[in-house]
């Protein structure tokens, strides 16, 4: 059985005024336990109404989101409970730092939950080591911190939850190279520990390509495409169409393998694509 | 032959007087040509930031000089001028709005400047023009994309009939596509109305079509050349964590591994253009 | 959601009310809701309200927009009108207990709301029709007189134009920041009075901090366009008095010399 699950969903803003627009528009996706799922998409393609919805922040216009095989909103006095079950980290969450200390903060999630003090501290602890935060500044003010130590401060506040599905929104953006790689392989490290379902939404075709097992690709509200990863960029015209890019090195791959060359398509990464490039040469210079 | 139109002369700077502090500017000099597309590369806290803000008086030098046009930045009755000549555009597109309405907050420059109203009126919609957001002008601002945002940002500070536009990570919290509309609008601003322009970046690919690249890191000038000269250097790069395009990177490692190919790859273009040519050599001879 | 407040929002636009000076929209609002105010029968309400229909469509603003407006106060308007139906003096014509309902009772409830609904839609009017930045200017000159006492008008009417400019941008702000805290179970839809109340500082505290830091911005922003207060600035858009704004005044007075003659000519009843 997959643990999240959406059918027929539909999510309409602004129903019977002149605003009146569709932003999601009968989705239907299913994702497995241990996933790594990427969702990319344009702005204003209906991500964020989309993964808003599969926490509950939003209610569907019509469709269902199954959790665990169960609709999340056949009793909306339980919503919460949807929400501890699937984290969201949102865009810039270093915005919602709050409490006066970094551990406080952290233990927002979990207190919310209700869990007991021993219970708290351990996932706080254990959620500042996935983020890889030294035990020092727990006791510092979130507001004195760097920038890259709120982001990841706030990450592990919902990670501190002990979510079955995180969900991250752009969690790299604005980060400086340094930052952004760190924080990538934190959360694939974090991905292969826990071994729980992690959807990406992030604009990086790079990120993406570097990270998920499968892509979902929405288009004006619609999931245009749900295949693993490197299937979803082979389709290099089809992603254009709807205002997205292969990452650069499988554009190069794909370039070279158009004037006739015999490469394999779908190239992901830089080492995918020396050791292809090594390997042609190595067969030619038998010859 | 090119003129220098901003000259910084052992530049040092930092945000307190205590003596243990480390200086966040180091000793800097350089000199950017009237005309010229600069790009400053560094991670953050490399003090590229820092240094923008001593262009338009924003900072003012703990030692050494900074010289705009030929003016010093401590000479108080230029701040204004010093100002209007050289623009800075922040990093977040929601904060450096000031008006509810397009063309009215592209006004605000001149309009503290006391440019006459029928001159504004002018410089507005030329302005809006040359950033391609004339037919937004009537426009809410809070309702624009980032993308949008920022070119009206740059929109604002045309109109003040600036000499130099400086840019702090301008795309850095921007979409791909808001990215290629503000780069585009620079490239085309710098090329056609000949402003000098920095751009003040941690994305390498859009060092690409700038005249100059300079590389910061911890207050003081790393490297500084021709794109195309200062990405043979992948292996620094990478040293001080910036990220190296993925272009670039294969070419790189090819090198490495005795392929002969040439140096400082940047586009995309090139790297398939380049490996076509290795690959034409290597091939079996039927 | 917070963001789909309209009380307050300017819709841009071309038409004939649009067009008119921000000084002369201001105080031709209060002119009236002056008007409104006098009004004592049902005849000269009516005339109001049909001179205010008229503006409306020539503002070329979609009925929707004013609904929604009205929508926001509705309950004021009806909390007065109940209020009105019970207490009303003369005969009772149906009594339940220390309810009464007189015919004096339903009129003076259905003068009201009537009265509240025309100055809800005069000052929709306003608000949609000029930008906040002509307000603050209008504003601005409006004041004038005020400098004579040391107060400087021109920092205010700037204050002004921010605020309006960022109260769509903090809404958002509060929206995210909410289903930022929600997702972390933050009991927002909580019953209890003070979990709710607790379950607010986590809201709070992130948009004061997300305040200051724009303020921050803003200001170095202000800075680098050479801002340096109110002296030698000049603006873009001058204000000055055309021939339509004339009219505009001539069509008020007029309505309101209308009203005063019905209201003599025609006894409420």
């Amino acid at each position: 059985m997959p643990i999240l699950e959406v059918k027929n969903l539909s999510f309409i803003y602004g129903v019977g005024t002149t605003f009146q627009k569709t932003a999601v528009d009968n989705i239907n996706l299913s994702f497995e336990k241990g996933e790594f799922i990427g969702i990319i998409g344009h702005t204003g393609s209906g991500k964020s109404t989309f993964i808003k919805q599969l926490n509950g922040l939003l209610r569907p216009s019509s469709g269902e989101v199954l959790l665990n095989g169960e609709n999340i909103w056949r009793n909306s006095k339980k919503i919460r409970d949807v929400r501890f079950k699937v984290g969201m980290v949102f865009q810039y969450p270093e915005y919602q730092l709050f409490a006066d200390t970094v551990y406080k903060d952290i233990a927002f999630g979990p207190e919310n939950m209700g869990l007991n003090s021993e219970e708290i501290n351990k996932k706080v602890l254990a959620a500042v080591d996935f983020v890889g935060l030294s035990h020092e500044i727990l006791e510092k003010s979130p507001f004195e911190i760097s920038g890259g130590e709120k982001r990841r401060t706030a990450i592990a506040g919902v990670i501190a939850m002990d979510p079955e599905v995180l969900i991250l929104d752009e969690p790299t953006a604005g980060l400086d190279p340094r930052g952004r790689e760190l924080l990538l392989s934190q959360i694939k490290t974090y991905h292969s520990k826990r071994k729980n379902t992690v959807i990406l939404v992030s604009h990086n075709m790079e990120d993406i390509a570097k990270t998920a097992d499968k892509v979902v690709v929405l288009a004006n509200g619609k999931a245009e495409m749900f295949d693993i990863t490197r299937e979803v960029f082979k389709n290099s015209e089809s992603l254009e169409r709807v205002g997205l890019k292969v990452p650069q090195i499988t554009e190069i791959m794909e370039k070279l393998k158009n004037k006739g060359y015999d490469i394999n398509p779908g190239i992901l990464t830089v080492t995918e694509a020396e050791n292809e490039i090594l390997r042609i040469l190595g067969e030619w210079g038998k010859c | 032959m090119m003129t220098n139109f901003i000259e910084t002369e052992d530049l040092k700077f930092k945000y307190s007087d205590d003596v243990n502090e480390k200086n966040v500017l180091d000793g800097i000099s350089i000199s950017i040509k009237k005309g010229e597309f600069l790009t400053v590369l560094g991670h953050n806290a490399s003090g590229k930031s820092t240094l923008a803000k001593h262009f338009n008086v924003l900072l003012l030098p703990f030692g050494g000089k900074v010289f705009v046009n030929g003016i010093d930045t401590k000479n108080e009755s230029e701040l204004y001028e010093i100002r209007r000549m050289v623009g800075l555009v922040l990093q977040n597109p929601d904060n450096q709005i000031v008006a509810s309405i397009v063309e009215e907050d592209v006004a605000f420059g001149p309009e503290n400047l006391g440019v006459k109203p029928k001159e504004i009126r002018e410089r507005v919609d030329e302005a809006l023009k040359s950033v391609d957001m004339y037919e937004h002008r009537n426009s809410a601002t809070y309702k624009l994309s980032g993308g949008q945002k920022q070119r009206l940002a740059i929109a604002g500070i045309l109109a003040m009939k600036p000499e130099c536009i400086v840019l702090d990570e301008p795309t850095a919290m921007l979409d791909p596509v808001g990215r290629r509309e503000v780069l585009d609008t620079l490239i085309k601003l710098n090329h056609e109305s000949g402003i000098t322009v920095i751009l003040i970046t941690h994305y390498m690919d859009e060092a690409i079509n700038s005249d100059r690249v300079i590389i910061m890191n911890e207050g003081s000038v790393l490297l500084s050349g021709k794109p195309r000269e200062v990405f043979k250097e992948v292996e620094l790069l990478k040293k001080y964590s910036l990220d190296v395009p993925q272009s670039t990177e294969l070419i790189h490692r090819l090198k490495l591994k005795g392929c002969n190919l040439p140096e400082g790859i940047l586009s995309t273009d090139e790297c398939v253009q380049a490996l076509e040519h290795l690959l034409e050599d290597n091939k079996c001879q039927y | 959601m917070l963001t789909d407040i309209t009380l307050g929002q300017f819709f841009p636009g071309e038409s004939l009310i649009h067009k008119l000076d921000a000084r002369i929209k201001i105080l031709l609002t209060f002119v009236y809701m002056l008007i409104t105010f006098i009004c004592s029968n049902y005849f000269s309400l009516t005339i109001t309200l049909c001179s205010v229909l008229f503006v409306i469509f020539l503002s070329k603003i979609p009925i929707k927009m004013y609904l929604k407006s009205m929508k926001m106060i509705l309950f004021i308007i009806l909390f007065t009108a109940i209020i009105n139906f019970f207490s009303g003096n003369g005969e009772p014509i149906f009594q339940w207990g220390i309810f009464k309902i007189t015919v004096d009772g339903i009129n003076n409830s259905i003068f009201v709301s009537l009265r509240l609904t025309i100055i809800v839609l005069t000052s929709s009017i306003l608000t949609f029709v000029t930008s906040p930045t002509d307000m603050a200017d209008a504003i601005e000159h409006l004041m004038k007189p005020l400098s004579a006492f040391k107060i400087n008008v021109h920092d205010i009417a700037m204050m002004m134009t921010i605020a309006l400019r960022f109260v769509p941008t903090l809404l958002e702000e509060a929206d995210k920041t909410m289903s930022a805290q929600k997702a972390r179970g933050s009991d927002l839809e909580s019953k209890n009075i003070t979990k709710k109340a607790k379950a607010l500082i986590p809201i709070f505290v992130p948009l004061f901090v997300s305040a200051f830091r724009r303020a921050y911005d803003l200001a170095t922003a202000m800075e680098c366009r050479c801002y340096k207060g109110g002296e030698g600035r000049t603006r873009m858009k001058i204000l000055k008095i055309v021939p339509l704004d004339v009219f505009a005044v001539l069509f008020t007075l007029a309505i309101g010399i209308m009203v005063i003659i019905s209201n003599t000519f025609y006894w409420r009843w």
